[in-house]
């Protein structure tokens, strides 16, 4: 197979297992739509999703070698919390922390 | 309409450029392939994770099944979000076919925490906006970073953090409008356990798995007691 060849083959096959795993649900549920386990794991799946994708996405992004470990990423965490329990603007939460996140990793304040 | 959309997206626009770019320039630095291979690989295969271990995979001449194993390996958490969306994409004809494809976890979050009014044309149309406005800024990310290379000009470290304070948000969202906090600690203790327990490429879908596996359990003791009470009655 010439270079390009591969190319083109590689970029389709990962295109494709790609684009599998994000149709199989509704090849094999879309006529189980009313069944109540779909129903139900529709309906809690999300929230436990949301919180685990930022449960990890925290811990990532967090220095946890610091002097104070993993401050750098919960201090604008619990910022993003705060602001938006109290305001509850979505862009200002988001901007807020992650401005603060930019300034806590560009400065080092917090030794990281 | 379109103001609003773009609204909604702003937090994503914020993480898709940057890591778009970080792709683009793995993708530029660790080949020799032309730079317009990264947008396109934004345009056809379009998954984070999934293009950044392509780059090495690229790079070793691996098989193409192979590929294809790792490609659904790591994507396999994608086969669990479709369930939440089943009856809204119903009847969306053509349109169904690009929701299916753009549902990564961002734009996952997205639709299933933006509220929904009565009208499911309208609200597909809302969704498909939202899934070609994400797809465009990661496209943007990834053309931007393999024609800068390593030059970028302004400090943005840190920036990609907007994808974090997205899902926070978004928790505290999906929190109050379920009223019921027992999903989001079932799925901040899955996160714990698949962190503690798996190397970093399969925490997200060992976690996944985890919160599978507690909702279904969930899902059985509402039944029996259900049944229980049903019983009870006769």
């Amino acid at each position: 197979m010439s270079e390009n060849g591969y190319l083109m083959a590689f970029i389709a096959v990962a295109a494709i297992a790609t684009f599998a795993t994000r149709v199989i649900p509704f090849l094999f549920f879309e006529r189980h739509t009313d069944h109540p386990l779909v129903q139900h794991l529709g309906r809690y799946l999300p929230a436990a999703v949301m919180a685990l994708l930022a449960t990890v996405f925290l811990q990532r992004s967090a220095n946890w070698s610091a002097d104070l470990p993993g401050l750098d990423a919960l201090i604008p965490g619990a910022l993003v919390v705060i602001l938006h329990l109290w305001q509850r603007n979505s862009l200002l939460s988001i901007a807020a922390g992650t401005a603060s996140y930019m300034v806590i990793q560009q400065t080092g304040i917090l030794g990281s | 309409m379109n103001l609003s959309v773009f609204r909604q997206t702003l937090p994503i626009l914020f993480g898709y450029l940057p890591l778009g770019t970080a792709f683009g320039v793995l993708f530029a630095t660790q080949l020799d392939y032309a730079w317009w291979v990264a947008p396109l690989m934004g345009v056809v295969i379009y998954a984070g994770a999934g293009q950044i271990l392509a780059v090495s995979l690229l790079a070793a001449n691996a098989g193409l099944v192979e590929v294809f194993v790792a490609m659904f390996v790591l994507n396999a958490r994608h086969l669990f979000y479709g369930l939440s969306l089943l009856g809204q994409f119903r009847g969306a004809g053509l349109r169904k076919l690009y929701l299916i494809f753009g549902l990564t976890d961002e734009t996952y979050s997205l639709l299933t925490s933006r509220p929904r009014y009565q009208d499911r044309r309208h609200e597909q149309e809302i969704d498909f906006r939202i899934t070609g406005f994400n797809q465009c800024y990661w496209v943007i990310g990834c053309a931007l970073g393999a024609l800068l290379g390593d030059n970028v000009v302004f400090d943005s470290t840190g920036i990609e953090y907007a994808l974090v304070a997205l899902f926070i948000v978004l928790t505290i969202e999906q929190l109050k409008a379920l009223g019921d906090s027992v999903p989001m600690w079932i799925g901040a203790a899955a996160a714990g356990i698949a962190m503690l327990l798996l190397p970093p490429a399969h925490q997200l879908i060992g976690a996944i798995a985890i919160v599978t596996v507690a909702l279904l359990v969930q899902y059985r003791r509402i039944r029996t007691s259900q049944a229980g009470k049903e019983a009870r009655h006769v």
